[in-house]
């Protein structure tokens, strides 16, 4: 048997954890064992592991800070919305439809990355994140005052106000501020589940590959990866794309698991709430992305019992992970429990 | 006419945001974190201001005061107890830290003063004999108004401009910080002490929050546990507007951003004026990447 390299026995492992947990939680919630409301945050959670894996194939893998990456979530969310709405009627199968719409999700997200990607991808360091922030806010602005109707002539589309003159025949699927409303909810949790596998071996895939040596060469140090040919533009470019398109796809999958849609629920702050995700996760760790994006959005619903207080103590854990997670002493005291790493008196 | 008012309150509107982004600035300039928590204390400033006028009966350079006091000494304590600890940490540790920190201001001010907006008293109006409220002056038959609020602002905005300069520039602190922010390793070995000279920057950055919060306020005075953000964002972004970590390039920043967000308001949409200032800043760093005063970035191999 051919023997594994370390890295792809830990892409194995990440693989077989979430198998196993999809498998547990499937069991749990076809015998009745699942409370309601964990039950109805299962896609979301799905949406979130799927946004903090490629949100950390930019900031871990590529070493690039996005403020922005709700912005591309929002883009996916509508554009596999409108498809799903658009063909409603054209393809009856729910699953193959929500296929449909997470593709063009991925495809409209991917578009917007490439383009957002030329200028951004000049910029280092926090000047990049603050582009990308502002790309985020302008994604926000544009959805929150676009109108699109559907009728026998086909899409009619106007921003700022409803000039889309749509026939009464037809419908209107983006309102403005009021979003999409009247949404099937076809997401399933197994489609969630389907989507974070696929999610996992695309980015595994891309990280193993010679492009992927190429974007953490260029994490590492730029400047030495480009004086030995390494073509900076479009290796940063793949990865961010790449990024873009899953975060499109978890776009869509959380909106159609809703009935109303609004651009304003992917703001700076659902960015920043990934990217709290990919730090928590670490950097890099995909398994850390997933276990952490789960957790934290289980969180906030198991301090139900703090009530009022939930969210202040929220602020409170995260800060104190942040300060225990960067503390030398329990960074060396874990550093020793660890197998396998260096010696103790090295770690620390 | 109506330009020549729509310039005034974006220059009003512009010398807020300056002073935030003088916070934001600064910090940046020292400690090289971008301190998200920055825009709530803001709030928290605000909302200080509020009670101690509108409950306490204070008068308002007393409630103007307190609020200052208040976020200063908040500054310090959260800079000693949520960054000190990282100095040594990546910065995306410290920048995510940053974040829970301003989720936790927003959250206890949710319950403190509920979500209830305040409407935040006018303290610059003046009583004419007849009884009538008179908030401005008006210039050229009616046709120009500018309210004290502006004037104000405006006068604020360039005496703390002027004073800080002069503070960095000629006080023993204010070089000590200079110093910091080229090289805290250097500045130690020449007897500077760093993590003072850090809580003194976070404690001025505070304290001129607390002000820019009563200004922002006394200006739009719907005041909530969100109201700080926003403008925060919007000041950072005048700040790397600008030029991140250089004082001159904080008020350019800030006006600039104010004007044209009053202008892209007026004259082209409401609803996308964000969308054109960020739009804006976009190209502003394409041009030029380090901000319009910034010092251009040189790699060493």
């Amino acid at each position: 048997m051919k023997k594994l390299t370390k890295t792809s026995r830990r892409n194995y492992l990440t693989y077989l954890i979430v198998i196993a947990a999809f498998v547990i939680l499937q069991i749990l919630r076809t015998t009745g064992a699942m409370s309601s409301s964990l039950k109805g945050m299962l896609v979301p959670i799905c949406a979130y592991m799927v946004m903090a894996a490629s949100l950390n194939l930019t900031v871990g893998i590529l070493g690039e800070l996005s403020l922005g990456h709700a912005g591309f979530m929002s883009v996916g969310a509508f554009t596999g919305t409108t498809v799903a709405i658009a063909l409603q009627d054209a393809v009856p199968a729910a699953p193959l439809r929500l296929f449909l719409a997470l593709i063009a999700a991925a495809v409209g997200a991917a578009l917007a990355g490439f383009l957002i990607g030329i200028p951004v991808l000049r910029l280092n360091g926090d000047y990049l994140a603050i582009v990308t922030l502002a790309f985020g806010e302008i994604i926000k602005a544009i959805f929150n005052n676009l109108y699109l109707g559907l009728d026998s002539r086909g899409l009619h589309v106007s921003l700022l106000a409803d000039t889309t003159n749509t026939a009464p025949d037809g419908k209107m699927i983006i309102q403005g501020p009021m979003g999409i409303g009247g949404i099937q909810k076809i997401s399933t949790f197994t489609a969630g589940f389907l989507l974070v596998m696929i999610s996992l071996i695309v980015i595994f895939h891309l990280t193993g590959s010679r492009a992927g040596r190429a974007i953490m060469a260029i994490r590492d140090n730029r400047i030495a990866a480009e004086s030995v040919g390494v073509n900076i533009t479009k290796y940063k470019m793949m990865a961010f794309v790449t990024s873009a398109a899953l975060a499109g796809s978890a776009g869509a999958l959380f909106a159609m698991n809703y009935s109303t849609i609004v651009a304003n629920k992917f703001d700076f702050n659902t960015s920043i709430l990934v990217l709290v995700f990919v730090v928590l996760g670490g950097l890099g760790n995909m398994l850390g992305s997933l276990v952490a994006a789960a957790a934290l959005t289980i969180l906030p619903e198991a301090l139900r019992q703090f009530a009022d207080y939930r969210m202040l103590v929220y602020a409170i854990v995260l800060i104190l992970v942040m300060l225990a997670t960067n503390n030398p002493t329990i960074k060396a005291f874990f550093g020793r429990l660890k197998p396998g790493s260096r010696s103790g008196k090295e770690a620390a | 006419m109506s330009f020549l008012n729509y310039l005034i309150s974006g220059i009003s509107l512009g010398s807020i945001y300056a002073i935030i982004a003088l916070g934001y600035t600064m910090v940046y300039g020292i400690a090289k974190m971008l301190n998200f928590a920055h825009g709530d204390v803001i709030m928290v400033g605000a909302y200080i201001c509020f009670y101690s006028v509108s409950r306490f009966g204070l008068p308002a350079p007393v409630g103007v005061l307190a609020a200052v006091l208040v976020c200063t000494a908040l500054g310090i304590v959260v800079e000693r107890l949520a960054y000190k600890p990282l100095r040594a940490a990546p910065s995306l540790a410290v920048l995510i830290t940053a974040i829970g920190v301003s989720y936790f201001l927003q959250n206890a001010a949710l319950l403190l003063w509920t979500s209830n907006p305040k409407v935040f008293p006018n303290f610059f109006a003046a009583k004419k004999a007849d009884g009538t409220v008179i908030t401005g002056i008006d210039l050229a038959g009616g046709q120009l108004t500018i309210s004290y609020v502006t004037i104000v602002t405006i006068a604020a905005c360039v005496i703390i401009m002027l004073a800080l300069t002069w503070f960095t520039g000629n006080t023993k602190m204010g070089k000590a910080m200079r110093a910091c922010s080229e090289d805290k390793g250097a500045a130690q070995l020449m007897g500077i002490d760093v993590n003072s000279t850090i809580s003194v920057t976070f404690a001025i950055g505070s304290g001129l929050a607390a002000i820019a919060g009563v200004l922002l306020c006394s200006a739009y005075p719907n005041l909530v546990p969100t109201t700080g953000s926003m403008p925060g964002i919007k000041a950072f972004t005048a700040a790397v507007f600008g030029g991140i970590g250089s004082i001159p390039g904080a008020l350019l920043g800030g006006i600039l951003l104010g004007v044209l967000e009053i202008f892209a308001k007026a004259y082209i949409s409401t609803q996308l004026s964000d969308a054109i200032v960020f739009a804006a800043l976009i190209v502003v760093l394409l041009v030029k990447p380090s901000g319009l005063l910034g010092k251009p970035i040189r790699e060493k191999v």
